[in-house]
């Protein structure tokens, strides 16, 4: 019987196992950041236990800094607290670090995949849910727990039991105007948040063979909204010339070797899933969701559903919603373009091609974060930055930003936020915010037009990157 | 890790589904860099009104509730990765938790914090729910050896990894065990094919 994507990187890792119990994998890459790993560092410390492999660890600043005045000391004390400890655990451990200001800084999840270090047939982990990003390279790349941290720090391993395995399959051509994060934020909704816990999910079909290497990194990250600990999409030739040529890519006669490995991933004819789902691309529309997880959504024509399930109505009664009503005109306030879902190039091209010659609606206040400081760059090089600015936005500095709030960009108590992020749960982007997560197409849009409109009218004459 | 072999205590009851990491603690709280203080702020913002006042409709505020052991709805613990989510309950006193389903990486945090996640059928939470709602008294014995999770006649058994569940019983931790194999995944280093 063949073997699935999943199947054939997870068995190159696996290095014992439990007698009925968990197995001993192998981790290539170990991503760290500021927030969840001071408590890990210390728990090797007053064990007296080294790192272990400090080569194969990256860190990043991001959760927790500012948006703004990036070069300017940090004002929060906490917050400022956490970056040294980061600094100085890096340093002491010997462990890469792309700090505040350094030219590679960012998101986690944009900044290491463009630094050419997310490779097909990989291990990574990071404490960070959306570490399923770097499933669209064809990784197994999932979030992992503090104590897990210490675990790799330990021993560059995880116990870990397999899971089981899961595919999503879209086949057929996408409307124009349909992104990569209406196709995920679709696909949650009809599978729900827990249809895959338990599971690796494996993307398949036309519609992400035919996506770029940012949208299927926009698909594979929201992967954990339904539950699955992973998601993965087989690597090809998208994939390999991505990660040709870039920082830490292997070179020369060794990118070709990779490269002959990598096209013997994909999964073989005939493996078997333990559940199966599949879509049609055409049944796909531009997405929001009107609730507060992100299964509650609906296509931006549609109206909210009725439900008698008391947490649905509690979730309506947070956003205060109505169900039955449609979300087209509701007046908004605040948009985000960003997170580690929304805040590639490809994003800001698409934002910007809607924005371009209009103008941003006074009631807006707009948050447009790039995913990190080499994203920032080829904004401006792009002429974006200006298009932004000519229509009234301004384009802050990289981070998570709004899309956790850690930081000061936080949406006021009982405001509506249209973001590109990942997350509408209650009090995610500020205490009391209510999150609207779309795409970054009808987050321009909402921006433009200070209300949810209806893209999908205009999506004949749309004219996208 | 604190050890765990059995617990009989009252319950509180948290009827909510889709519990996620960022209600257990948002974000604003995770900044410390030691593991200290976050019982605090458990459910901060379900516990406390907007004007920062006790909200006393939830359950965690109401007298008549008490115990180490909280039975919550569907799906529980889904979202951020945050082991600041255990550490939250933990410092609360939580023990126990009991919902018919888990999220995956909550679920893992939890077990490496010696907090027990034990999943029921949903028949059995709503019982266990409706029980704690009408008898706040009513004594619920978790029985980790034997898998069980009991209460006045009623009883239901409980899975769990035969790994974990002696981790737990033991209070040993991954780290121990992983360390244990250094020399095979130095090995492994040296022979892999990929």
């Amino acid at each position: 019987m063949g073997k699935t994507l999943f199947d054939k990187v997870w068995d190159a890792h696996v290095v014992d196992s439990v007698q009925n119990g968990p197995q001993v994998l192998y981790i290539d890459k170990h991503l760290i950041h500021e927030v969840t790993s001071p408590q890990a560092f210390n728990e090797l410390e007053d064990r007296g236990i080294h790192v272990f492999r400090p080569n194969q660890i990256v860190a990043t600043a991001d959760h927790n800094t500012p948006t703004l005045n990036q070069d300017l000391p940090i004002k929060d004390e906490l917050s400022r607290k956490q970056l040294e400890q980061l600094s100085e655990n890096c340093a002491k451990n010997n462990i890469t670090l792309y700090e505040l200001g350094h030219k590679y800084n960012g998101i986690v999840h944009v900044m290491v995949p463009e630094l050419g270090i997310t490779q097909p047939g990989m291990t990574m982990v990071c404490g960070d849910s959306h570490t399923s990003t770097h499933g669209a390279f064809g990784t197994i790349a999932f979030g992992i727990g503090t104590s897990q941290v210490a675990q790799v720090f330990a021993s560059q391993c995880l116990l870990l039991s397999k899971p089981k395995s899961l595919r999503v399959t879209v086949n057929g051509k996408l409307k124009n105007g349909v992104l990569p994060k209406d196709v995920i934020l679709y696909i949650i909704s009809k599978l729900g948040t827990n249809s895959g816990t338990g599971y690796f999910c494996e993307y398949a079909g036309d519609v992400f063979e035919n996506m770029s290497m940012e949208g299927r990194m926009t698909v594979c990250n929201m992967s954990i909204e339904m539950g699955a600990r992973g998601g993965m999409i087989a690597p090809d030739e998208t994939t390999f010339n991505y990660v040709k040529g870039r920082e830490f890519a292997p070179k020369g006669d060794e990118f070709d070797k990779k490269v002959a490995y990598w096209k013997t991933l994909p999964t073989d004819e005939g493996a078997a899933f333990n559940q199966e789902y599949f879509f049609d691309a055409e049944d796909i529309e531009p997405m929001v969701t009107y609730g507060t997880n992100p299964g509650m959504g609906i296509k931006i024509s549609e109206s909210i559903p009725m439900d008698d399930n008391a947490s649905f109505k509690k979730s309506l009664e947070y956003m205060n919603f109505e169900a039955g009503e449609s979300l087209i005109n509701k007046p908004i306030n605040y948009v985000f373009i960003g997170s580690c879902t929304n805040s590639r190039i490809e994003d800001f091209r698409v934002a910007a091609g809607f924005i371009k010659g209009k103008q941003k609606a006074n009631n807006v206040t707009a948050w447009l974060v790039p995913g990190s400081k080499q994203v920032e760059a080829q904004i401006i090089k792009e002429g974006l930055k200006t298009i932004f600015e000519d229509a009234g936005f301004q384009l802050r500095q990289p981070g998570c930003s709004a899309c956790l709030a850690m930081n000061d960009d936080k949406i006021p108590q009982g405001e509506y936020c249209v973001s590109t992020s990942n997350r509408n749960f209650e009090g995610r982007q500020g205490q009391g915010s209510r999150t609207i997560l779309a795409s970054p197409l009808v987050a321009a849009a909402t921006a433009v037009a200070g209300k949810i409109v209806d893209v999908t009218k205009d999506i004949e004459t749309l004219e996208l990157a | 890790m604190e050890k765990f072999t059995t617990l009989t205590s009252r319950a509180i009851p948290l009827d909510i589904e889709n519990v996620d990491t960022d209600q257990i603690i948002p974000a604003r709280f995770l900044k410390a860099t030691d593991k200290k203080g976050f019982g605090d702020n458990v459910f901060r913002d379900w516990r406390f009104n907007k004007a920062g006042e006790l909200n006393i409709d939830f359950s965690l505020n109401n007298q008549k509730y008490s115990g180490s052991i909280l039975v919550a709805g569907d799906n529980f613990g889904c979202g951020s990765s945050r082991e600041h989510a255990a550490w939250a309950l933990v410092g609360y006193g939580f023990r126990v938790i009991v919902s018919s389903f888990f999220a995956d990486i909550f679920k893992g945090n939890a077990l490496n914090n010696g907090l027990l996640p034990v999943q029921v059928s949903e028949g059995f939470l709503k019982t266990l729910l409706e029980t704690i709602k009408t008898v706040p008294e009513t004594q619920i014995e978790v029985n980790l050896e034997a898998q069980t999770i009991s209460m006045s006649n009623k009883s239901e058994s409980f899975d769990i990894d035969s790994y974990k569940k002696t981790c737990m019983i033991n209070g040993y931790d991954d780290i121990d065990y992983l360390l244990s194999k250094k020399e095979q995944i130095e090995a492994f280093e040296a022979e892999k094919t990929y």
